[in-house]
């Protein structure tokens, strides 16, 4: 076979860019074949969320005399939480299914693994290129809330960013869940149990000062809570308590930066156990 | 893990002959389970070399421990010259690997897949589309390349595999199981393809529950059972060490079989060194099969049909175990 290569042409391990980066290329590649669906989801979701809960809904609360309430519009209010809480689903959903399909049956972990890349590099490859494609949905997120009117194009791009740093807080913390689990049942439990509450009780569609006292303790305990009070005090500077709360910025910063590192630490070891056995 | 630069593996002189494997009472434990039990294997560069053995004798362990995707749990491994542990990422830069269970990434075309392989070796982008055409090629799957990998056969899969582990011009390639479920036509055109590799001088490291495969492929090899080498040597010396140049197949169908097979023993043939019975025949190692059956007509033990071969590695696991390989 004329055609076939020359082993002893090129110089081994012509290595170029670090693996972590290596395996954030794979990622882009592999997202090459759903961009469609990516947009899609971008841009439907929000415009559903806020014509929904901020129209829809908004309209019955401002007129109940929620405005005055609120200090804003509830369509904001609701928005910046949505940010937060947008980024939180995405954060899960990426450590979740993903990670299980490249353990279990997708595989291609395992593959990765006979590289030179690491389950370090693995981890912190996806975790750069989950960065890429989350700032790329809450862009959408936050041009869609311009649209509506709902928030102002300075504060929300501003907003992004805390909100991105719930994202990875949570992807971390999905991805060493998931690195240790035998089957997805764990996955649809997390997201009963964990998740959907997290959205409803943690601040994102009312003040937490509407639950009862015992309950304000939990949800003040709870990360997405942290993460919609500081998007929502960046991206809303105009609110003071009580509608948001006096709990200092550098709290919800130092919670969320902790529990990614918590869970990035955690994720790496355990993505290690399971595949290097 | 540690995740240094592959590019350590570039200070190894390749013009310097080293053995490619070396093992010295490799011992993987999971859990109390023992599934390579202390085994001692040289792999000079450039050799081909099989581990033979039936289900669970401990090949895909071994394999794993060399390809340093499993921890050794006691002896001295090196591989390229190289230890494992410290030195991971470098040595699994110079190497192949083809897994047991094809694991190519189902959701990408068939060039994305070597594309995304080669980027993981860190390969600079135009060296790597260079290369998957000469490795389309190389896997005869010129026709596929856009194809989603989904859509192939189990053959093209296979060599699929092999070409994504060619990608970055390894030293030794570990193939675990490269033909187990192909049809014989397919089988033989990745054998071909495993001979193009190795007349190339790569280090080729195989598992096998084929005999034939082994006998095709092997410079030498080593027989497995429960963990342990029970065997070493080239096809040919193993055969000529343990079984008769030629053997004798005997049926007497299913329900006479085992009582026959007792008679047969019972007789004590000169020429005859040894018997195993299997359900359905038995297999004679005879140095004269013509006097064996000649003896069996006479004391009215007439088999219904009998086959004279060649010994295969086949019938020296069968001598060394009592078990056949596959079963
Ligand atoms: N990850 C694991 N955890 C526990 N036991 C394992 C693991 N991998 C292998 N074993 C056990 O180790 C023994 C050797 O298995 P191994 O896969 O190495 O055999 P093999 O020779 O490759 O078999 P086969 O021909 O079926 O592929 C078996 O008893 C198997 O059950
Ligand atoms: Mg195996």
């Amino acid at each position: 076979m004329g055609a076939a290569p020359d082993v002893r042409t090129v110089p081994i391990g012509a290595a170029t860019t670090r693996p972590a980066l290596r395996v954030m290329a794979g990622e882009a590649i592999a997202f090459r074949r759903n961009w469609r669906g990516f947009l899609m989801s971008s841009f439907g979701n929000p415009v559903a969320f806020l014509a929904a809960m901020g129209v829809g809904l908004g309209t019955l609360v401002d007129r109940g005399g929620g405005t005055a309430t609120l200090e804003v519009d509830y369509v904001a209010f609701v928005a910046a939480g949505l940010l937060a809480a947008s980024a939180m689903q995405n954060g899960f959903g990426d450590g979740a299914w993903p990670v299980m399909a490249g353990l279990k049956w997708r595989r291609n972990f395992e593959a990765m693994m006979a590289t030179p890349v690491g389950p370090r590099d693995l981890f912190v490859g996806r975790l750069l290129w989950a960065t890429v494609t989350f700032a790329g949905n809450l862009l959408a997120f936050g041009l869609v809330a311009i649209l509506f009117g709902a928030l102002d194009a300075g504060p929300v791009l501003l907003g992004i960013l805390p909100a991105l740093l719930t994202g990875l807080a949570f992807q971390a913390l999905s991805t060493a869940y998931t690195a240790g689990l035998k089957a997805d049942t764990g996955l649809t439990n997390a997201y009963r149990f964990g998740i959907m509450p997290l959205f409803l009780f943690s601040g994102t569609f009312f003040p937490i000062t509407q639950l009862p006292t015992a309950l304000q303790w939990v949800a003040v305990a709870t990360p997405l809570y942290h993460g919609v009070e500081l998007t929502r005090k960046v991206a809303l500077p105009e609110l003071g308590p009580p509608v948001v709360s006096t709990i200092p910025v550098w709290v919800h910063v130092a919670y969320l930066v902790a529990m990614f590192a918590g869970g990035a630490w955690w994720a790496v070891r355990r993505l290690d156990r399971r595949l290097y056995t | 893990m540690s995740t240094t630069s592959a590019t350590d593996a570039a200070t190894a002189d390749p013009a310097v002959p080293m053995a490619a494997v070396v093992a010295r009472g490799l011992t993987k434990h999971f859990g109390d389970l023992v599934a390579v039990d202390g085994i001692d294997i040289d792999v000079a560069a450039g050799e081909t070399f099989a581990f033979l053995g039936a289900n669970g004798a401990g090949k895909t362990s071994a394999m794993r421990m060399i390809a340093t995707v499993s921890p050794v749990t006691a002896g001295d491994l090196r591989v390229l010259g190289m230890d494992p542990t410290a030195d991971g990422p470098a040595i699994r830069s110079r190497l192949g690997v083809v897994p047991q269970e094809d694991n190519l990434d189902l959701e990408l075309t068939v060039r994305e897949n070597l594309l995304v392989y080669g980027l993981y070796h860190g390969l600079p982008r135009p060296l790597i589309r260079a290369r998957i055409d000469e490795l389309l090629a190389f896997a005869q799957l010129t026709d596929k390349a856009d194809n989603e990998v989904e859509s192939l056969s189990g053959g093209m899969k296979r060599r699929l595999t092999i070409a994504r582990a060619l990608v970055n011009e390894p030293d030794l390639v570990l193939l675990d199981e490269p033909t187990t479920g192909l049809d014989p036509q397919a089988r033989h055109v990745l054998w071909d393809r495993l001979h193009e590799l190795r007349s190339r001088g790569v280090t080729l490291l195989l598992t096998t529950h084929y005999m034939d495969e082994a006998e095709q492929l092997a410079d030498r090899l080593v027989i497995m059972d429960h963990g342990r080498i029970i065997a070493e040597g080239s096809p040919r010396e193993l055969i000529e060490r343990h079984v008769t140049r030629e053997v004798l197949e005997v049926r007497f169908g299913s329900g006479r079989q085992p009582a026959a097979t007792d008679a047969l023993l019972a007789l004590g043939l000169p020429e005859v060194d040894a018997v195993e019975g299997l359900a359905e025949r038995a297999i004679v190692h005879t140095r004269d099969a013509q006097a064996t059956l000649d003896a069996l007509d006479r004391h009215d033990l007439r088999p219904r049909g009998h086959l004279t071969r060649r010994a295969t590695l086949e019938d020296v696991f069968l001598r060394l175990t009592g078990r056949q390989l596959v079963d």
